[in-house]
């Protein structure tokens, strides 16, 4: 059931706490910076655990809509509904972005944000890609049975808050509950629709030989700040995940350049994987200077002692533009103008030579291949 | 950050290439045994500012690349039991075994973990008294005395759901068996720094003398690849067969005395196979008697271990310097990083990958000339 | 097999199983054991090795190397 603004569907909404499940803080125990600190520090107004009625549409799932999800999420104008029902805005031209995604990140708490940020700033960004503003979120939950409702709710709010920071409601929503031992606490899914602009299509394939490659920021610091909180991590940094919305920074670069011929997030797999998507995908060589990619150094220190290698590190407020050699540095010029791309820089370029490698080249002249990553990254001795 | 960058300056290593073309005269193959360094000198190029004919030959120096297929099929089974959380480096998660690899039992349901120490898992074991904790004790002399640790803190504390799955090896016995290989082409060798921060350099004069080869021993940052390198050249040309030290910083010539004496108390050498290589005699460690009732090996009968290395892989060759990838003919066709045959396809060190990686530049990652300008 | 860093010891913590100390590694705080290296202190370097430090740095024999190095770049220049 939906409407207008509604986040809710017809499930189970009770939470109960208990197990503890989601507190995500590493090993109990642990010492280390607080983790309530991290996220939205307001005292929770539901208290208990997820059960299975709160699944089953009934009263209990009503109570976990008015009490959590809609004072979270923004509450609709009208009765909630089955389906969000949105008025298209008259614009000439343009066309329907639509995207979704599922989020799983464990800890769900970690330093810079949670679930809630990735769900949000992650579908935004992924239709800011495509050059769409958002025009509309949707957000469904799988809960697990015995997970403390305060964490559901926290992670709720944090939805509420990100998607009032990106300017986009979220307008309708889901929630089921499956067993305990089935869930790992909580999942999100989000879908989101947004509007291209006449003019606007950055595209994976339309990148050609001599496009310059220029990078929002520095990397590898979500992917680190969430390993940092993980299960067996035993190290302290100051990193925080960069979680931001990033559309209002591909308006600015839209605005250097309608035609940028494309825009990719550096989500999972990082840096090193959307070179070789964009790579491939348009048939071009792409030569990237490697000390022209910024890389904090707590995040090269992390990756140095657990033989991790931060292009492959996922970002989650970062973007990599591929722009026509002339627009390049009013592009790059744009995005430093803007908050989320102050750290921006030009790391390389692409090339006609050998269509779908990527070679970076050292401090020292010499190249080497950068490959797709191949699967889960995992810490190494050797 | 100190003690990385400075070892990473530009300006010093154009000048230790320029050494080393200026010094010269005749092709070399100079083995590095640690796949740290190769990974080092592939991450940074460091082989394309090689003067033509001074070859860097990847040895069998990763444990990917040479824990013997037998104990690859020993862990899985024993990861498979129901009753076991199986830990390990992350390294070893997919190397492929006889059928599978860990990280396809873990997705079997099998409680595979990854550890980053080995305390880890001996604090798990504490902390889940009714599992049983297997650790997967591979790796060189570096990785041993935190392997040791992690068995003798285990007996003080009377741990009885801890043991270990031992594959440990030992370099210096690989010289005696790579020289007198036929066809190894091998002239000097790079001895792995961080093996001799523990064990110190002594281990390596035997070795030098019987096959009269220079030994010198080699850090890991750009600089100190290129110094090894410089140093082994030189020792070439003049014909000298030492064993040199150029990572005096992390290595002192008797090594790290009490971590040797964790390794006498809790492991014994034993004969070993290598993958790919074969038995070499006292290559390896095993669990003194002391300490047998850890070994995981005799806790868990675990029967039918069939270590089957798939035909047509010749992983052995490639690891002693006697066969390029690219000669084999099974590389990139039959074997692949996504479909490897072995392990030195698995392994991003190892040497069938790496040239699988540069083949497509059609130059074999050799760009000599960016360097010296 | 070789994958170890460079730390910095900060301070020796006597809580683990065995003698421990907080390192610093790049600007990243790290808790290693100290077993090995019983004579270690805080200000001192070591090498980290899957959460163990496994030997000093000997910051002499680092600046001598050091200065090899850049006598050798310095050289280098004077003969361009």
């Amino acid at each position: 059931m939906t409407g207008h603004h509604d986040p809710a569907g017809g499930d189970d909404p009770t939470g109960s706490t208990g197990s503890g499940r989601g507190g995500g803080a590493g090993a109990p125990g642990k010492a280390g910076p607080d983790p309530s600190a991290w996220s939205c520090p307001l005292p929770s107004r539901a208290p208990g655990t997820v059960v299975m009625g709160h699944g089953s549409g009934g009263a209990m799932t009503s109570e976990l809509i008015e009490q959590v999800f809609l004072p979270a999420l923004g509450r609709p104008a009208g009765p909630l509904g089955d389906s969000a029902v949105l008025d298209l805005p008259s614009r000439q031209g343009g066309r329907l972005a639509f995207t979704t995604d599922a989020h799983v990140v464990q800890p769900l708490f970690f330093p810079g944000g949670c679930i809630g940020d990735l769900a949000v700033n992650g579908t935004v960004n992924d239709l800011a890609m495509a050059g769409a503003g958002p025009l509309a979120l949707s957000c469904a939950f799988v809960l697990e049975e015995g997970t403390d409702l305060a964490v559901v709710d926290r992670v709720a709010r944090a939805i509420g808050q990100a998607a009032r920071a990106a300017g986009v409601p979220v307008v309708t929503g889901d929630t089921k509950v499956v067993q305990a031992g089935r869930g790992d606490g909580l999942y999100v899914t989000t879908a989101g629709v947004g509007l291209v602009p006449a003019g606007v299509g950055p595209r994976p394939d339309r990148v050609l030989p001599g496009d310059v490659v220029l990078l929002s920021g520095p990397i590898g610091a979500h992917g680190i700040a969430v390993l940092s909180v993980r299960e067996g991590m035993d190290f302290v940094t100051d990193l925080r995940s960069d979680t931001a919305p990033l559309a209002g920074l591909v308006r600015a670069v839209l605005r250097a350049d309608p035609d940028v011929h494309a825009l990719r997030d550096p989500t999972r797999g990082g840096f090193a994987a959307v070179l070789n998507e964009i790579a491939a995908a348009s048939g071009v060589g792409v030569e990237i200077e490697d000390t022209a990619v910024p890389v904090p150094e707590q995040v090269g220190a992390v990756c140095s002692f657990l033989g991790l290698d931060p292009w492959c590190v996922a970002n989650e407020g970062r973007l990599v533009a591929f722009v026509r050699e002339d627009r390049a540095r009013g592009v790059l010029a744009a995005m430093r103008a803007h908050p989320a791309g102050s750290g921006a820089v030009a790391v390389g370029r692409c090339t006609g030579q050998d269509p779908g490698l990527v070679v970076a080249r050292s401090a020292y002249g010499s190249t080497r291949i950068v490959d797709l990553p191949a699967g889960e990254q995992l810490p190494r001795i050797c | 950050m100190r003690y990385l960058t400075e070892f990473r300056d530009p300006r010093a290593l154009r000048a230790l290439v320029e050494d080393i073309r200026a010094t010269v005269t005749r092709p070399w193959a100079i083995m590095e045994v640690c796949g740290g360094q190769t990974h080092a000198i592939l991450r940074y190029g460091l082989d394309q500012m090689l003067p033509e004919g001074v070859e860097l030959i990847h040895g069998p120096g990763c444990p990917v690349c040479v824990t013997p297929l037998e104990t690859i099929d020993r862990a899985l089974a024993i990861a498979s039991l129901p009753q076991v959380t199986f830990c390990s480096f992350g390294d070893m998660l997919r190397v492929p075994g006889s059928d599978g690899d860990l990280a396809r039992v873990r997705a079997a349901g099998g409680d595979v973990r990854v550890v980053y120490s080995p305390l880890d898992a001996v604090e798990l074991a504490r902390r889940t008294p009714d599992r049983q904790v297997v650790f997967f004790a591979i790796g060189f002399e570096t990785t041993a005395p935190a392997n040791a640790m992690a068995v003798h803190l285990a007996r003080a504390t009377g741990l009885r759901n801890f043991t270990v799955l031992v594959s440990h090896m030992r370099v210096p016995p690989v010289v005696d068996a790579v020289m007198p290989a036929p066809g190894c082409r091998v002239q000097g060798f790079l001895a792995a720094g961080h093996v001799c921060s523990v064990m110190g350099t002594g281990e390596y004069h035997g070795p030098a003398r019987r096959h009269r080869v220079p030994i010198v021993v080699t850090g890991f940052e750009p600089l100190d690849l290129l110094e090894g390198i410089r140093r082994t050249v030189r020792q070439l040309e003049a014909g000298r067969h030492e064993v040199e030290n150029a990572y005096p910083r992390a290595v002192p010539d008797h090594g790290n005395p009490a971590a040797r004496a964790m390794l006498e108390e809790v492991f014994g050498t034993t004969d070993r196979t290598w993958r790919g290589i074969g038995p070499i005699r006292d290559s390896g460690w095993g669990l003194s008697a002391a300490y047998r009732e850890f070994d995981a090996e005799a806790r868990f009968d675990v029967a039918g271990i069939r270590a089957d290395e798939p035909a047509g892989c010749r992983a052995g060759e490639v690891l002693q310097g006697r066969l390029s990838p690219p000669d084999c003919p099974a590389f990139a066709t039959a074997c692949t990083p996504r479909t490897p045959l072995g392990a030195t396809m698995v392994s991003g060190e190892g040497a069938c990958a790496a040239h699988f990686r540069y083949r497509r530049t059609g130059t074999a990652g050799r760009s000599r000339d960016a360097v010296n300008r | 097999m070789c994958l170890a860093v460079p730390a910095k010891v900060l301070q020796i913590e006597d809580t683990g199983p065995t003698r421990m100390a907080r390192v610093d590694i790049g600007g990243v705080t790290q808790r290693v054991s100290l077993a090995y290296l019983p004579q270690v202190g805080p200000g001192e370097y070591v090498i980290v090795h899957v959460g163990f430090a496994i030997q000093r740095l000997d910051e002499d024999a680092a600046l001598r190397s050091l200065e090899t190095f850049a006598q050798m770049a310095g050289a280098r220049e004077r003969h361009r």
